[in-house]
């Protein structure tokens, strides 16, 4: 076998056994970059000097028995709308093509801190407003597992980069199922964290109320084991929240006896794709035969949470995206006449048509008297969803569902008809309404060969449960993950 | 279709977003935007009366910073993205007169 | 200005915005010193670098709770703060952090006189918002630089409710606002330094009329002078216009003093919807009631309480403790001053006399002044020995006023001392009684005015530093017996 089908933490132990280096680790995942980045364009920035010095380094602290935690010394790759000082951080957006922050995402600085060799920055849709990574400014990434689909999005280059084996992780940022639907699509394991779980410090806003950022993994135990160097209390992000038990790899344990789950009728009826749903029903099958309760239930108000979220996202994006303006960083329109039409053309230039839309839908409804009707309203709608969701936490420990309608889309597809992209968000969007962590597992492949993933959500706070059960999932199946035909490169 | 973007209304939105857009992407616009308001419109059917709009979801409250003064001198760092600076000064077009 | 007749009543409001006397500003650590280099006292906060996020200096909400309780305000007890849009290239997000739903203090009230009759002017509400940065306008170039040191200087604004008819009872406002404030040390209140922003808000209507006039809302107002001019020249057009049959419109405008006159900024740019929507990078302030009762035991003693200690303790008239307590910085070098030198009324006279003197003829405010209260006192003693009269002792003032020189080292240095040597004297009134016959047989021909020329003279010889009861009293002594 192998270094690139290791997982993360396989390839950690063999590197604190010396049997592999940190600087052999990031060549042969920049070489593997190479060979496939042609095809699947996963990443924006590659930084292969930067990442063999930074491997070199790691390596002697390693040496040196500084840096002894289990993910030190694995390449990793980072979304593009998480700040790395001095390095590009475009949000795959015209408007930062040339940005170099002046400071580093706490997120990173994280796992920077664990060991971490950044390989590079992964290619995402337009300040993550997409579904697909098709509005990014830079060309769409492609799925590993055929080219001719879609990764999914936003996160779409991060979930591209773990599959086609060009990173051991990558993190990504999850608004309204940026996460969880391309790990779908792409067969990872990706988790969106309790809101105010990892620092939102040195994230580009987009929805700043829903935006958390989470890993991408080949496996359970690796996601688990990134999340624990993620997470922590940062006294920069207001809304970061002191939590007790961050040692999420005391969940790794093959054991859902008793656990309560249950499935939202809503999420398996009309509208999902037969082969998802079959799939769906068999990891209810096998987990209630490793002894879980598992029974169908109504969760309500599933409908409008797509609404509620587009009203939100897109109100607070066209706040946080007012600050590209052309006069502190960024891209400045090259000719203008006097402030303002300084600052249009800028924009007008600088954003792609998804970003512009979400602005102006975002800038209307909170305008002077729409307030009340649209914003207000999706605030209280919010507030029913979360009462939603308390009511079924009352009842199960885990809600199992799908991570999207199908199986990724064919390039091309979703951006025809906006809405209709956004209504594939209607099993991830109500997750970060309420706050909640959720988790996407793959499970199995579509009769064409497209990976299907599974979502697993908790209560606030409850990553762990959800650990277990997609562990448990995990080791009664064969690892889903598997290299995918087109993201064979070196190996 | 419900909703109705008058041409007024868009460039008003164009003004609030400072957003220039040409004819065509104005149309455009239009019909995303009827399209997304007639299906945002079915929110409506919830009866929300009495329930409080939740800006925040989990009830943190009272984070504070202490009154130290913890930053230097940034301005090299801050100045270097500038698109247009002047000496020690973002430059911008003039804004009176 | 002719009315035709018809009398207008003028209606004030005012929205006057206070920086706040933290160390740091309001959501970031950079320090709130004034001047500084352009944009040296910035960070990713300040100047809106994508990623950065705000967390809230608690002392912004302690100044602003202790404002609020002085101003008899309720204090809300879950505040939230929301975004205001709008593009400004000082602006530097894009939105201003401030309070709109949510405001930390509402329904307060000053009191105020107003043509010696008191009158209360209530406060709407009371919010906490941060600062814009500067934009510095280059006339050669066409151009304008942003500096964003003032970026995020902390500020509450106080809305008051339309109470107010006219530019004194305004002038009436800012000042007890200004010493309510000052008190608190929640501010230094400066109008020149722009520390105290008044926005004036003013309609007019037909004397007797219970409705309101369309208002103006009026900006750049950075004196107390400016202000009532600029008062009265709104009120006077808004006359002029409604006398003339043509509608006041509801708009900004900006007062420029020197022209004494107010421009209309409106442009088809400033949409003035600021979509506010509740800041969701900052979270709620929850305050409770131990919370409030700690803020008003921490509060400093309030400017009526001094008034009445410092006439108890010090037994100096009211009108003295008046005047002394209209600032803090005076009562402050007051009390200081009396107690080292033990002589409260002399300080309260340097102080109520010379000091406000000098001020007034230097345009400079109490927080000002430079001088130390250990110099005053030593002044104070000086005089009380009879170390130096009273004419030296207002030139020593005046060098302590303007560089708090050591009186005792000035006096000593420049031979200011009062001569009290008779013999010294005796041969300097001899001169005069000599020089001078007319006036000693004025004097003795019974009129009692010309031992005044007399003293005058020798004073003259003495260069000031004899003292002066002791002159008198030798040459009236010299001029009986020149006689004999």
């Amino acid at each position: 076998m192998g270094i690139l089908s290791l997982t993360a933490l396989e390839l950690a132990k063999k590197i604190q056994d010396r049997e592999i280096s940190a600087v052999e680790a990031a060549k042969a995942a920049i070489a593997q970059a190479k060979a496939v980045e042609p095809k699947i364009h996963s990443y924006v920035t590659l930084d292969e000097e930067g990442a063999v010095q930074r491997a070199e380094e790691i390596q002697k602290k390693i040496e040196d028995g500084v840096l002894t935690g289990p993910l030190a010394g694995v390449p990793a790759a980072v979304k593009d709308n998480l700040c790395i000082e001095g390095q590009l951080t475009t949000c795959s957006s015209r408007i930062l093509s040339n940005f170099r922050p002046i400071f580093t995402a706490q997120a990173v600085v994280n796992i920077q801190k664990s060991g971490a060799v950044i390989l590079g920055k992964t290619n995402m849709d337009e300040f993550a407003m997409g579904s697909t990574t098709e509005t990014s400014y830079f060309g769409p990434t492609r799925n590993p597992h055929n080219p001719e689909h879609v990764p999914g999005g936003s996160s779409g280059g991060s979930c591209a980069a773990v599959a086609a084996q060009e990173c051991w992780y990558a993190l990504g940022s999850d608004t309204g199922g940026s996460i969880r639907q391309p790990s779908a699509f792409c067969g990872v394991v990706g988790l969106k964290p309790t809101y105010g779980t990892v620092s939102r410090y040195g994230l580009i806003a987009y929805g700043s109320s829903l935006d958390q950022v989470g890993p991408v993994a080949k496996d359970v135990a690796d996601c688990a084991a990134i999340l624990e160097t993620l997470a922590s209390h940062d006294v920069k992000d207001s809304t970061s929240v002191k939590r007790e038990d961050i040692r999420f790899t005391d969940a790794l344990k093959a054991d859902v006896k008793g656990l309560r789950i249950g499935i939202p009728k809503d999420y398996i009826g009309e509208g999902l794709d037969q082969e998802v749903r079959q799939a769906l029903l068999d990891v209810a099958k096998l987990l209630w035969k490793k002894g879980a309760v598992v029974e169908e239930f109504d969760l309500s108000l599933v409908k409008y949470a797509i609404p509620a979220y587009y009203v939100i996202a897109s109100a607070e994006a066209s706040s946080n995206l007012e600050r590209f303006d052309g006069v502190k960083y960024g891209y400045r329109a090259g000719d203008y006449e006097g402030l303002h039409n300084m600052y249009k053309k800028t924009r007008s230039e600088g954003f792609g048509p998804e970003v512009k839309r979400r602005i102006m839908l975002g800038s209307y409804v909170l305008s002077s008297g729409y307030y009340d009707a649209y914003y207000l309203k999706a605030l209280r709608t919010k507030a029913l969803i979360k009462q939603a969701f308390d009511r079924a936490f009352e009842k199960y420990d885990v809600i199992l569902g799908p991570a999207a309608p199908s199986t990724a889309p064919k390039l091309g597809e979703s951006l025809k008809d906006p809405l209709k992209m956004y209504l594939g968000d209607i099993y991830t969007v109500a997750v970060n309404l309420a706050g909640l962590p959720a988790m996407s597992v793959p499970a199995g492949k579509d009769s064409r060969g497209l990976p299907i993933g599974m979502q697993l959500i908790g209560n606030s706070f409850q990553e762990k449960t959800l650990i277990r059960a997609a562990y448990t999932f995990e080791c009664e199946t064969e690892k889903q993950f598997v290299t995918p035909a087109a993201g064979k490169g070196r190996e | 279709m419900s909703n109705k973007i008058s041409d007024e209304t868009i460039e008003y939105v164009g003004i609030l977003s400072k957003l220039e857009l040409s004819g065509e992407e104005k149309e455009d616009a239009k019909a995303d935007m009827e399209k997304m308001l007639d299906y945002i419109d079915i929110l409506n059917e919830l009866d929300t009366d009495g329930i409080e709009p939740m800006s925040h979801v989990f009830p943190v409250n009272n984070v504070f910073r202490e009154d130290v003064v913890t930053n230097g001198d940034n301005r090299e760092k801050i100045l270097e993205n500038a698109p247009l600076r002047k000496d020690d000064s973002f430059e911008v077009p003039k804004t009176i007169g | 200005m002719n009315n035709m007749g018809k009398q207008y009543e003028t209606v004030i409001g005012l929205e006057v915005h206070v920086e706040l006397a933290t160390k740091t500003k309001i959501f970031c650590g950079c320090s709130t010193a004034f001047g500084g280099a352009p944009n040296t006292h910035t960070c990713p906060v300040c100047t809106g670098q994508p990623g950065s996020l705000p967390v809230l200096n608690k002392q912004v909400v302690e100044y602003a709770m202790a404002i609020g309780l002085a101003t008899n305000c309720e204090i809300t007890r879950v505040s939230k703060f929301d975004r205001k849009n709008y593009f400004y290239p000082d602006n530097p997000q894009n939105y201003q952090i401030s309070q709109l739903y949510l405001p930390i203090a509402r329904n307060g009230y000053v009191e105020i006189e107003s043509g010696g009759v008191p009158k209360k002017v209530r406060i709407h509400e009371m919010h906490m918002e941060e600062d814009a940065g500067k934009l510095i306008h280059d006339e050669w170039d066409d151009t304008t630089l942003v500096d964003y040191n003032r970026s995020g200087i902390p500020l509450v604004e106080i809305v008051s409710e339309p109470d107010m008819r006219s530019a004194d009872e305004v002038i009436s406002y800012l000042e007890k606002l200004r010493t309510i404030i000052q008190y608190l040390g929640a501010s230094d209140c400066k109008l020149q330094e722009g520390s105290m922003r008044a926005d004036v808000n003013l309609s007019v209507r037909e004397a007797g009329s219970t409705q309101f006039g369309t208002r103006t809302e009026m900006k750049n107002l950075n004196s107390f002078k400016a202000i009532a001019r600029a008062i009265d020249g709104e009120r006077n057009r808004q006359i002029e216009l409604l006398e003339a049959g043509k509608p006041v419109i509801q708009e900004t405008r900006r007062w420029d003093d020197n022209k004494e006159h107010s421009y209309a900024m409106r442009s088809k740019e400033d949409a003035q919807d600021y979509r506010y929507f509740p800041e969701p990078d900052l979270v709620p302030i929850v305050i409770s009631e131990e919370w409030i009762k700690e803020i008003k035991a921490k509060q400093p003693e309030l400017r009526s309480e001094k008034l009445e200690r410092y006439k108890r303790e010090y037994d100096i008239p009211q009108y003295d403790a008046e005047i002394i307590t209209d600032s803090r910085i005076i009562a402050d070098i007051f009390e200081s001053a009396a107690a080292l030198c033990g002589k409260p009324k002399k300080v309260s006279n340097w102080l109520m006399v010379e000091t406000l003197r000098l001020l007034k003829e230097h345009n400079m405010e109490p927080q000002d002044i430079r001088f130390s209260p250990g110099n005053l006192a030593k002044l104070v003693d000086l005089t009380e020995a009879g170390t130096i009269n009273s004419s030296v002792a207002k030139e020593v003032f005046e060098k302590i006023f303007a560089d708090n020189t050591d009186p005792e080292r000035y006096v000593e240095e420049n031979g200011l001392k009062t001569v009290n040597d008779e013999g010294a004297l005796k041969s300097v009134i001899e001169k005069i009684i000599a020089d001078n016959p007319q006036s000693v047989a004025d004097y003795k021909g019974g009129k009692e005015k010309a031992i005044g020329f007399l003293v005058g003279q020798a004073m003259k010889a003495m260069k000031g530093k004899a003292n002066p009861q002791m002159v008198s009293q030798m040459l009236k002594q010299a001029v009986t017996e020149s006689d004999s």
